[in-house]
């Protein structure tokens, strides 16, 4: 038998292969050369020119970086700063932090209590958009509201939060939604780290912190990394939000995800739509560039 | 093991800070334990008096949410076996043939699967469907979806079958089984847990998802419960919050019966990147 020998001959790879190609092909490849070409069009929804859109060259991201209006509320320029402010904050701040917290006390706690603190964070996450919309939508109402009951018995100032406060709203809804990837992920990378490790550190007689920072989060970077990309990308792209606020109030939350979807369906313009999609893919495209260098680098690393 | 006073104290201190923030975490979910069974449910919280199943019933009741539900069935299920029967395939191919650029598929595939999300693609994603005649169809729905999904089923199964030693097909092939029997026969029944992550993974995602349907689809009777719940809203657009409590339960139940389902066959440690 040759060393090389393979199971599948080219031919009978290629008809596996082929149903997977033609999806992919029609519904992720297409996508990305298309929306390139719709954003050099002033396609719209309706109208004339749904049918016969005009070449109009980089009219439409000359309109997205208009400095006259960028930074204007409800304009490309506010939205993308958002975006940023919404990443920073509810993804690397909020979800990466909160899931190290939690995935280091997991190590310590009871398992009774670790399976209860568990659920409820796997909870938020795997219920559907919608009823986690719904059910974020009950819990911040005004006058009788789960959150306004609290802080009127703690003898606090209740708050329509989602018209005083709606981007602080939608960080901490965004936090509370994904923090259990973050956790799950550190979780699995502390498990993979030898015991003997900590055992010699209480030994020696470390505190909890000390084992958190010379141990703990050294040999898990990789892992940190990993996490710190993935969730910025998806933090990126979520359009879950718009349950919550619609974008509103004034533009106030209005993500990137959100302002592609007003311009593109509620205000019919297809080519600026078209270009705001274009720059989101090109911002995915750069992380997800980083990322998968630095997973083929390890890759390498675990060769060697 | 003896604990000296202060790693007591720690413990404790630990435990009760674990135990505030599970119950930051549960707050906002707390309401949907008891308004779905409660007739005069409000957005407070209110322990039901009596305990009723009479929202079930308005619901059950209410053909164009039963609709829904069975609207979401249709194109979770299409979408689903679409990813599963594609990605076993086509994983297999990746995994066991010795097509040339095999490894620059699966780059290629992981790059575009992140670049090209369902929001940034949104715009051409109407266009291709619209221009293909399939606008407003299940169809649609599930096409989309089951491109979308490919790429990262195709890799989890790809990792999958990798860790299968080939010489279970071989020693078939050498007692003279062609390669299509060799897949269907020997290398199918092993893979069969990698695709019932798959299969999971995929369904949660396509049950849950708001955006693409919302696209894509316009006549009411297509709606899935995602689209269709919004019609728990009176003219004024305020919530009948009795039957959306009642309906977001149900609708909730397919996703926790599958997570439970998962964690008890495969311990629920951690599952790659469950979400899209």
């Amino acid at each position: 038998m040759k060393k090389n020998f393979s199971l599948l001959s080219h031919r009978a790879g290629a008809a596996f292969l082929a149903p997977a190609a033609a999806l992919v092909g029609v519904f992720v490849l297409l996508p990305f050369f298309w929306v390139i070409f719709v954003s050099f069009t002033n396609r719209t929804l309706l109208g004339k020119t749904a049918l016969n859109p005009d070449f109009v060259g980089l009219a439409n991201y000359f309109q997205l970086f208009d400095p006259a209006t960028f930074f204007t509320r409800g304009q490309f320029g506010f939205s993308l700063i958002l975006t940023t402010q919404f990443v920073l904050l509810s993804a690397l701040v909020g979800q990466a932090l909160l899931g190290l917290l939690l995935a280091w006390l997991m190590q310590t706690i009871p398992p009774a209590l670790k399976r209860i603190v568990e659920t409820a964070v796997i909870a938020a996450w795997i219920l559907p958009e919608v009823v986690i919309g719904f059910a974020w939508f009950a819990f911040l109402d005004y006058d009788n509201g789960t959150l306004n009951m609290i802080l009127r018995g703690l003898g606090l100032p209740a708050g329509d939060f989602l018209l005083q406060q709606p981007f602080w709203v939608i960080v901490i809804f965004n936090t509370w939604r994904g923090a259990a990837f973050s956790m799950m992920l550190f979780n699995s990378a502390f498990a993979s780290i030898p015991p003997s490790y900590f055992q010699a550190a209480d030994v020696a007689g470390a505190s909890s912190w000390q084992k958190f920072r010379d141990i703990g989060l050294p040999l898990i970077r990789g892992h940190v990394v990993t996490d710190l990309i993935l969730i910025t990308m998806w933090t990126f792209n979520v359009f879950t939000p718009f349950i919550l606020t619609n974008g509103g109030p004034s533009y106030r939350t209005e993500l990137l995800s959100i302002y592609n979807y007003r311009i593109a369906f509620r205000e019919f313009d297809f080519g600026k739509g078209a270009a705001v999609g274009v720059i989101i893919m090109l911002i995915n495209l750069a992380f997800a560039l980083i990322y998968l260098s630095f997973g083929r680098k390890k890759a390498k690393a675990v060769q060697e | 093991m003896r604990l000296s006073f202060g790693q007591l104290l720690a413990r404790i201190g630990f435990s009760a800070l674990a135990a505030i923030i599970g119950i930051l975490f549960a707050l906002p979910l707390i309401w949907f334990i008891f308004a779905p069974f409660n007739a005069r449910a409000e957005l407070g919280i209110a322990i039901p008096d009596p305990w009723t199943l009479q929202n079930f019933m308005t619901v059950f009741g209410n053909g164009f949410a039963m609709r829904g539900l069975l609207n979401s069935l249709i194109q979770s299920v299409g979408g689903v076996i679409l990813v599963a029967a594609a990605a076993t395939l086509a994983a297999y191919a990746l995994s066991r043939s010795s097509i040339p650029g095999k490894s620059m598929i699966t780059y290629i595939l992981l790059l575009f699967s992140s670049v090209v999300s369902g929001t940034a693609a949104m715009v051409p994603i109407f266009l291709i469907v619209s221009s293909v005649g399939l606008m407003d169809t299940h169809i649609a729905v599930i096409l989309v979806f089951a491109g979308g999904l490919l790429p990262t089923a195709m890799f989890i199964l790809r990792d999958f079958i990798d860790g299968i030693p080939k010489t279970y097909e071989e020693s078939a092939m050498v007692a003279g089984a062609s390669p299509v029997q060799a897949f269907f026969d020997v290398a199918l029944p092993v893979i069969r847990p990698g695709i019932v992550v798959v299969v999971v993974w995929a369904f949660v995602n396509i049950w849950g998802s708001f955006l693409i349907p919302f696209i894509l689809l316009r006549s009411d009777d297509l709606m899935p419960s995602s689209v269709a719940i919004y019609s728990f809203y009176s003219e004024a657009g305020t919530p009948i919050v009795t039957l959306l409590a009642a309906y977001s339960l149900i609708y909730s139940l397919p996703v926790v019966a599958l997570y439970l389902f998962v964690s008890w066959k495969f311990g629920f440690r951690f599952f790659g990147g469950i979400k899209a």
